[in-house]
């Protein structure tokens, strides 16, 4: 991809003709995600009231379109690295969703058989290099990675999703300059949603825009767009794709979000003020971009057809978990050692 | 045979892995074109270059969390955090992210590393600089742990760790960097979780890890000497793994034992070795288990003061004498 200057519009506009740089297939796809991903975490809070789904759980319900862009724009070789707010980008990346339910639901069938839980999901052959739970840990790991593919002279990318929360602590300013100074192909992406846990991140942060005001501090461009457009997240994810693997450097892409759901599944966010939650539903990522596609000549009902199969796919994936054991008690004592066992002495 | 000190056997012990394997990097604070502010990495940097030896800024978690994501991808990432007390501001991958990213992914991430750290007391730095912080890493499920006490076990275990499929945490003792000891030429490779009995006996068993090696030593000589009293004297090596059949074996031979620990006394390494023999060699015993410990105290910095707090070998021979004539 040319390397542009104006590399990142600070509000991408999806107002060109159908044969615009996104292109129906991809439009097809970026629409199918974040509907996987709205069933399903839906579905996983179903779940959760029938105690179904055990331990905690957090939901991306009104952040799809974060999660899809980024994930069209992967080449099968890049890397996600998630926080437990991870279900979404998980998916995104093809993980099936039955593997992601049954983990949920602490199966045998489950991602890392019932091992890691909610906030762990990981799936190496998906480019899903673990969700983390420790707030910042993953940004120096994704520089880790990043490090290798420069090392190697691969051009895969490494993405790291987090929270404008994560923005205040010492682990983010940390892999921010680290992946400055050595170029690293890494794009670090916030998912502002305007709390951190309870608290309303304007409370507790210095600046507005808790990551792309911090940005010149790395000597990197500040960027912040829209995250509940689907489109505006592709275009600037590939910008930084193209940048990172040109050997530019590292990107840091502020995405304006926010949960429709709480913190986690024992929050009912009561914290926030009355009309907030409406006011952001208007502007549902998956209402915005079912327009969008509708502006760009699909027709209705290849996009109910999308839809339907979609809501097959949760319910054959419910069923499946349903039927699944638990996690195999062998299983208990394996891989805490690379040698398969948790042997600490002869 | 070369006589070698314990600081230049650190750098032999890194160019010998890294010249052997083209995914062996290593990068930390001053290592690269200073050459480490121990000068145990002078060299490294005009050896390999500047891709493979780096300098880094002072992030302790962006050092060990790259490492970390280095590692996953498939590079065997050597990673130097200056002194072990700095162990505090990045311990969450230490605690949280290297022991448990396999077991949570079940199996699917691995996490061959190797973090190497100036451990130890004696250099007169005071408190947060002098610690021995072995048992913080003990106590992790998933770690491999090793403290060498001379130059050869510093190249072999260094290599068994650079080769280890698993985060190892390696101990350098900041006081016996100046020491010097026989090492063979040509490739060293030993192997993680074999104590060695560097002196056999047959009253009494002390178990000793790093500095205090030569201590007990040293202590046991003056035993014989002194008091024909004859101690067996095991360097444990790797507190992870941990060779407890050569420490139950001694023991079975012996019928008491002694620890000799850097540590402060609760939670040090010895407790739980004792416990282990407790356990499984009690009525090996002919009296209690002695754990010779450095005071439930942060360490002070003065000379005068620092040498107090430190198992030595008086110390070590006046507990041993005492327990065993009582
Ligand atoms: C080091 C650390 N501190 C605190 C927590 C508890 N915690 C979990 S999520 C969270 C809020 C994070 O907010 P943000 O980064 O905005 O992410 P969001 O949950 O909104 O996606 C907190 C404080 C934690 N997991 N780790
Ligand atoms: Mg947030």
């Amino acid at each position: 991809m040319a390397k542009k200057k104006n590399r990142a519009p600070t509000t991408a506009l999806a107002n060109a003709g159908p044969n615009d740089d996104i292109g129906e297939e991809t439009r097809r796809r970026l629409y199918e995600v974040q509907v996987i991903i709205r069933e399903a975490e839906q579905r996983a809070f179903d779940l959760f009231l029938q105690n179904l789904v055990k331990g905690t759980s957090h939901l991306s319900l009104g952040q799809e379109a974060i999660a899809a862009g980024f994930a069209v724009a992967m080449r099968p070789s890049d890397l996600s690295f998630c926080t437990y707010r991870g279900h979404a980008h998980t998916l995104a990346r093809g993980v099936p969703i039955e593997k992601v339910l049954g983990e949920l639901m602490q199966r045998d069938n489950g991602l890392m058989r019932g091992k890691g839980g909610s906030m762990h999901l990981t799936s190496v052959e998906h480019g899903v290099m673990g969700s983390y739970a420790i707030i910042g840990a993953h940004l120096p790991i994704a520089c880790g990675a990043a490090l290798r593919a420069q090392y190697k002279g691969a051009d895969d990318v490494s993405v790291c999703f987090f929270g404008d929360g994560t923005t205040n602590i010492g682990a983010f300013h940390e892999a921010l300059n680290f992946a400055a100074v050595w170029k690293l192909p890494v794009v670090f992406v916030c998912e502002n949603n305007l709390y951190m846990e309870y608290t309303p991140i304007g409370e507790v942060t210095a600046v507005a825009h808790p990551a792309a005001d911090r940005a010149s501090a790395y000597g990197l461009e500040r960027i912040v767009i829209d995250g509940n457009d689907a489109d505006a997240v592709y275009r600037v994810a590939q910008t930084a794709f193209a940048r990172a693997r040109a050997g530019e450097g590292p990107s840091l892409i502020e995405c304006l979000t926010y949960r429709h759901s709480g913190h986690s599944r024992a929050d009912p966010a009561k914290y926030r003020p009355e009309g907030e939650l409406e006011r952001w539903k208007e502007r549902d990522p998956i209402k915005i971009y079912r327009e969008r596609l509708i502006q760009f000549g699909f027709e209705e009902t290849a996009i109910a057809a999308i839809e339907a199969n979609v809501r097959r796919m949760v319910e054959d994936a419910t069923a499946t978990c349903k039927a699944a054991a638990p996690p195999a008690v062998e299983i208990l004592f394996s891989d805490v050692y690379a040698d398969g066992g948790w042997a600490w002495r002869n | 045979m070369a006589e070698l000190t314990y600081r230049d056997a650190v750098t032999r012990a890194i160019a010998q892995e890294m010249s052997r394997d083209p995914d062996v990097i290593f990068f930390g604070e001053d290592v690269a074109k200073p050459g480490g502010v121990f000068k145990t990495t002078v060299g490294l940097y005009e050896q390999f270059g500047p891709r493979r030896v780096r300098d880094t800024p002072i992030s302790e978690q962006a050092i060990l969390g790259a490492a970390m994501g280095a590692a996953m991808t498939g590079l065997k990432p050597i990673a130097e955090i200056m002194f072990s007390d700095f162990f505090a501001v990045c311990f969450d991958y230490i605690a949280n992210e290297f022991p448990k990213s396999r077991y949570m992914s079940n199996g699917q991430l691995k996490c061959p590393l190797v973090v190497r750290t100036a451990n130890g007391a004696g250099s007169r730095f005071g408190a947060q600089h002098s610690q021995s912080v072995e048992n913080w890493a003990m106590m992790i499920p998933g770690l491999k742990v090793v403290a060498p006490s001379t130059p050869r076990d510093v190249i072999g275990l260094m290599a068994a760790a650079v080769r280890d499929p698993d985060p190892v945490i390696f101990f350098e003792h900041k006081s016996l960097y100046a020491t010097k000891g026989e090492v063979p030429d040509g490739e060293i490779v030993d192997t993680l979780g074999s104590a060695k009995i560097v002196r056999p006996g047959k009253d009494a068993t002390i178990l000793a890890l790093a500095l205090m090696v030569p201590r007990a030593l040293d202590a046991a000589t003056r035993l014989k000497r002194e008091h024909d009293i004859d101690c067996e004297v095991i360097d444990v090596r790797s507190l992870v793994p941990l060779d407890t059949r050569a420490i139950l074996g001694s023991v079975a031979r012996t019928h008491r034992v002694f620890t000799v620990e850097e540590n402060p006394r609760l939670c040090g390494w010895g407790a739980e070795i004792v416990s282990i023999i407790a356990d499984e060699a009690f009525y090996d015993l002919d009296g209690p288990p002695v754990r010779i410990t450095t005071p439930h105290i942060p360490l002070p910095a003065a000379d005068t003061l620092e040498d107090l707090v430190l198992p030595t070998p008086d110390r070590i021979v006046e507990t041993v004498r005492r327990s065993l004539s009582a």
